[in-house]
C-alpha cells in the first residue's frame, strides 16, 4: 500500500469556491475562472501515491501550487475537495484531535524560510516538537542532540537562530523536523534560500541521510537540476494541475507535454543522462571464434579501426587495432590472443555522462560500456557531444 | 411670500424635533449603575482600600531607601550607565525637595493600579481581536471612540459609578489607556511570519501552546510598546483624574489653576515630566532583548 495517496486534491481560494469548483469540473482554465467568479485556483484535482522510503518531488514554477500542494498534505491548508490518505487514514475526515496526533508523530516539515523560532536556542527550536507533545525537559533535550548530531551540528545546542550561517540553520530546520521521528518529511522549498554550493551540500547530505534513515520525503522544488538529483519520482506542476509524474529520466526523455519539454530543455543533461542512453550497437570478434583475418575483414565493413573483443558470452575481453590484426595475417598468427590489448576505455552502463568526458577525451578508442563485465554498447565522442545539444532531434538511443 | 420660502429653508432641518441623546445617555448610565451596583460596590470599596494601603505603605517607606531602590534600579536597567540613575536620584530629591512627597505617592499608586489593570484587560482583548476578524471589525470603531471621546467625558460616568477619589480616576485612565495596547497586542500577534505560524502549527501545537510559546514571545517587543503607550497615556489622565477628586501631583496642579498661582502650577507640572520620564524610560526597559 502507497504511504501516502492523494486523490482528486482540490483547492480554491475566495468567497465563490463552489462556483468555481463547478466551472473547474467543466474544463474552464485557472485565469477563466478568476475572471468568473474572482476565486484563485490553487491545486487542481491533484492525485498520486507516494511509496513508503521515496523521495517523491513536486516541481513546478512559483504560482504552480506546488506550496499549496504541500501544505493540503498536513492541512495547514484546508483543501476544497479530494482526500489525502495516510498510511490508509484520511486526513481530510480527521477532527483536529487526530489531526494534531498525525502532525506530531508522523509528518514533519521543513520550511524554505527555515521558519525558526529566534527567541529560542537551537536545542530549544529542535525540542518544540516535543515540547508540544509534553515530553519531558531531559528527555527531549537527549533527542534534540542527537537529531542536531545527526545534521552536523552538535555544539551549537545553545546558540541562537540568527548567530547561525543560513546553511546551519536548514540544518536545524531539519534536525527539529527528525527529533519527532517521523514517518513523512515534507519539504517546501527547503534548499531555496540557500546558496548554490550550499545548497548542493544540503542535497548530498540529505541523500546520506536518506540512505539510513529511509522516511518518505515530499520535496517541493522549483529547481529542476535540484528534483532531478534527489527525486526518485518527479512530479511536474503548471497552473494548479500536475502535468507529469515520472523518474527523472522519464521526464527527460519523454516530456509529456511541451510545457515538460520546454521546462526542461535548459537543464544540465550530462548529470542525468547515463552512458546507456548514447550508447551505439558494438560492433565485435568473438575471440573463440575468429582470427586475425575475420577481424580485420569485420573492420574493413564496418569502416573502423579498431574493434572490441568478447568471448562467447559476450564478456569483454580487450580490443584490437586494424594495424595489428593486419601484421598478425602477414605473420600468419590464427589466434587474437597474441594482439589483444587490454587498456580498454571502459564505464558502467549507468554512469552519468558527466563522468565520461574526461575518459572519452583522453582515449583514442570508443569507450566500452558494460554491464556484469558483459560489453553492451559503445561511445563514439560525436554521440556525447550531440546529447548534450539539447534540442530534440538528437535521438537517444536506448539498449 | 419669499419670507415664507426663507422661513421655511430655516426650518427644514427642524422636520425632527431634537432628538433626546443626553437624555438617553443619562439613563443608559443611570441603568447600568442600578444593574451593576452590586459590581462597582466592591470595587470601590476594595481596590479603594487596596489603593490606600498602598499609598500608606509607599509613604511610610522613608524616601531615601526609595529614591535608592529606583536608582539601583535604573543603574541596572539602563546597562549599567549611570545617567538614568542619576536623574532618578535628582529628580526625585527635587520632588521631594519641594514637599511634593505624598502627592507622588499617590499619583504613582494610581498610574501603578491603572497601567497593570489596562495591560490585564488590554492584552486578552488584543489576542481576541488578532484571533478573530469579527472581533476586529467590531472593536476597532470601539477603540477608536474611546481614544477620540475627550477624556474628560469619562470622569462624569466614572463618578456615577464609583464615586470620587482614586477608584473613579483609575476607572477614567483605565479606558482612556487601554486602546494602544489592545491594538499593538492585536498587531503583533498578527504580524507573527505565516512561516513560524505554520511551523508551530505543523509540528502540532494546540491553539494555546502557539499563542503562548510562539505567537506572544514574537510579539512581546510590539505588545511593550503599547504598554509603554498605556502607561504614558494613564499619566496623561493624571490631572484629569484629580477632577473628580483623585488626589496626586495632579490636584496641585489643579488648585494652582484654580488659585492663578504659576509658581505651584510650574513645579506639580514638572514633577510629573520627571515621574513620566522615569516611568516611560523603566517600561520601555523592558523591551530590551537580555541575551549576550
Amino acid at each position: 500500500m502507497a504511504k501516502i495517496k492523494v486523490e482528486k486534491l482540490t483547492k480554491v481560494f475566495g468567497k465563490r469556491s463552489k462556483q468555481a469548483l463547478k466551472l473547474l469540473d467543466e474544463g474552464k482554465s485557472k485565469d477563466a475562472i478568476l475572471k468568473e467568479t474572482g476565486a484563485t485556483v490553487g491545486v487542481n484535482q491533484a492525485s498520486f501515491e507516494v511509496e513508503d522510503g521515496e523521495i517523491f518531488v513536486i516541481m513546478g514554477l512559483s504560482g504552480s501550487g506546488k506550496s499549496t500542494l504541500v501544505r493540503l498534505l498536513n492541512r495547514l491548508i484546508d483543501p476544497t475537495t479530494g482526500n489525502v490518505w495516510i498510511d490508509g487514514e484520511n486526513l481530510a475526515e480527521m477532527n483536529k484531535e487526530q489531526l494534531r496526533g498525525v502532525r506530531r508523530k508522523k509528518m514533519s516539515m521543513v520550511f524554505q524560510k527555515f521558519g525558526l523560532f529566534p527567541f529560542r536556542t537551537i536545542s530549544q527550536n529542535v525540542e518544540y516538537g516535543l515540547e508540544v507533545q509534553g515530553i519531558e525537559k531531559g528527555n527531549r533535550t537527549e533527542k534534540a542532540i542527537e537529531s542536531l548530531e545527526l545534521v552536523g551540528l552538535k555544539g551549537y545546542e545553545h546558540q541562537y537562530p540568527d548567530q547561525l550561517s543560513g546553511g546551519m540553520q536548514q540544518r536545524v530546520g531539519l534536525a527539529r523536523a527528525l527529533a519527532n521521528d517521523p514517518e513523512v518529511l515534507l519539504m517546501d522549498e527547503a534548499f531555496s534560500a540557500l546558496d548554490p554550493l550550499i545548497r548542493k551540500d544540503m542535497q548530498d547530505e540529505l541523500l546520506d541521510l536518506q540512505q539510513t534513515m529511509k522516511k518518505t520525503i515530499i520535496f517541493i522544488t522549483h529547481d529542476l537540476d535540484e528534483a532531478l538529483r534527489i527525486g526518485d519520482r518527479i512530479a511536474l506542476m503548471k497552473d494548479g494541475s500536475i502535468v507529469q509524474i515520472g523518474t527523472p529520466e522519464e521526464i527527460l526523455v519523454n516530456p509529456a507535454n511541451d510545457y515538460v519539454e520546454k521546462f526542461v530543455e535548459d537543464v544540465d543533461r550530462s548529470k542525468v543522462l547515463t552512458a546507456q542512453h548514447i550508447m551505439k550497437r558494438p560492433e565485435t570478434v568473438n575471440i573463440e571464434k575468429h582470427g586475425p583475418r575475420v577481424a580485420l575483414e569485420r573492420m574493413k565493413e564496418e569502416g573502423l579501426s579498431s574493434m572490441f573483443v568478447v568471448d562467447g558470452n559476450r564478456n569483454l575481453r580487450g580490443y584490437i587495432t586494424a594495424d595489428d590484426a593486419s601484421a598478425a595475417r602477414k605473420n600468419e598468427i590464427k589466434n587474437l590472443e597474441e594482439i589483444l590489448q587490454n587498456d580498454i576505455p571502459k564505464v558502467e552502463k549507468d554512469t552519468p555522462m558527466h563522468d565520461i568526458f574526461n575518459i572519452i577525451h583522453d582515449s583514442p578508442i570508443p569507450v566500452a560500456v558494460i554491464d556484469n563485465n558483459k560489453l553492451v554498447g559503445i561511445i563514439v565522442r560525436g554521440a556525447v557531444i550531440g546529447a548534450l545539444a539539447s534540442d530534440s532531434e538528437v535521438k537517444l538511443e536506448n539498449a | 411670500m419669499l419670507n415664507n420660502l426663507l422661513n421655511f429653508f430655516h426650518n427644514i432641518l427642524d422636520f425632527v424635533p431634537r432628538i433626546p441623546l443626553s437624555e438617553g445617555a443619562n439613563a443608559f448610565i443611570d441603568g447600568i449603575k442600578d444593574i451593576f451596583s452590586f459590581i462597582f460596590n466592591p470595587i470601590r470599596t476594595y481596590l479603594g482600600a487596596f489603593m490606600s494601603w498602598s499609598i500608606d505603605v509607599l509613604s511610610a517607606v522613608p524616601p531615601i531607601f526609595f529614591i535608592i531602590l529606583i536608582a539601583l534600579y535604573a543603574f541596572y536597567i539602563s546597562g549599567k550607565k549611570f545617567g538614568l540613575a542619576a536623574f532618578s536620584i535628582v529628580g526625585l530629591w527635587l520632588i521631594y525637595n519641594q514637599g511634593l512627597w505624598v502627592p507622588l505617592t499617590q499619583t504613582f499608586t494610581l498610574v501603578l493600579v491603572s497601567s497593570i489593570l489596562a495591560v490585564l484587560i488590554g492584552v486578552p482583548f488584543g489576542i481576541l481581536m488578532s484571533k478573530s476578524n469579527l472581533a476586529e471589525t467590531i472593536m476597532k470603531p470601539v477603540l477608536d471612540f474611546m481614544q477620540t471621546m475627550p477624556a474628560f467625558v469619562y470622569l462624569i460616568p466614572a463618578a456615577a459609578f464609583f464615586g470620587i477619589g482614586l477608584v473613579p480616576g483609575v476607572f477614567a485612565s483605565l479606558i482612556f489607556a487601554v486602546p494602544p495596547t489592545v491594538r499593538l497586542t492585536n498587531l503583533g500577534i498578527r504580524q507573527v511570519s505565516t512561516e513560524l505560524v505554520e511551523a508551530a502549527d505543523a509540528f502540532g501545537s494546540t491553539g494555546p501552546q502557539k499563542l503562548f510559546k510562539v505567537e506572544l514571545p514574537m510579539a512581546k517587543a510590539t505588545i511593550m510598546a503599547g504598554i509603554n503607550q498605556t502607561v504614558m497615556l494613564v499619566l496623561s489622565m493624571v490631572v484629569i483624574a484629580s477632577m473628580i477628586g483623585a488626589p496626586g501631583l495632579g490636584r496641585q496642579v489643579v488648585s494652582a489653576l484654580q488659585g492663578a498661582n504659576v509658581g505651584s502650577g510650574f513645579v506639580a507640572g514638572l514633577s510629573i515630566v520627571i515621574l513620566a520620564i522615569i516611568i516611560d524610560r523603566f517600561t520601555q526597559s523592558f523591551n530590551v532583548k537580555k541575551r549576550g
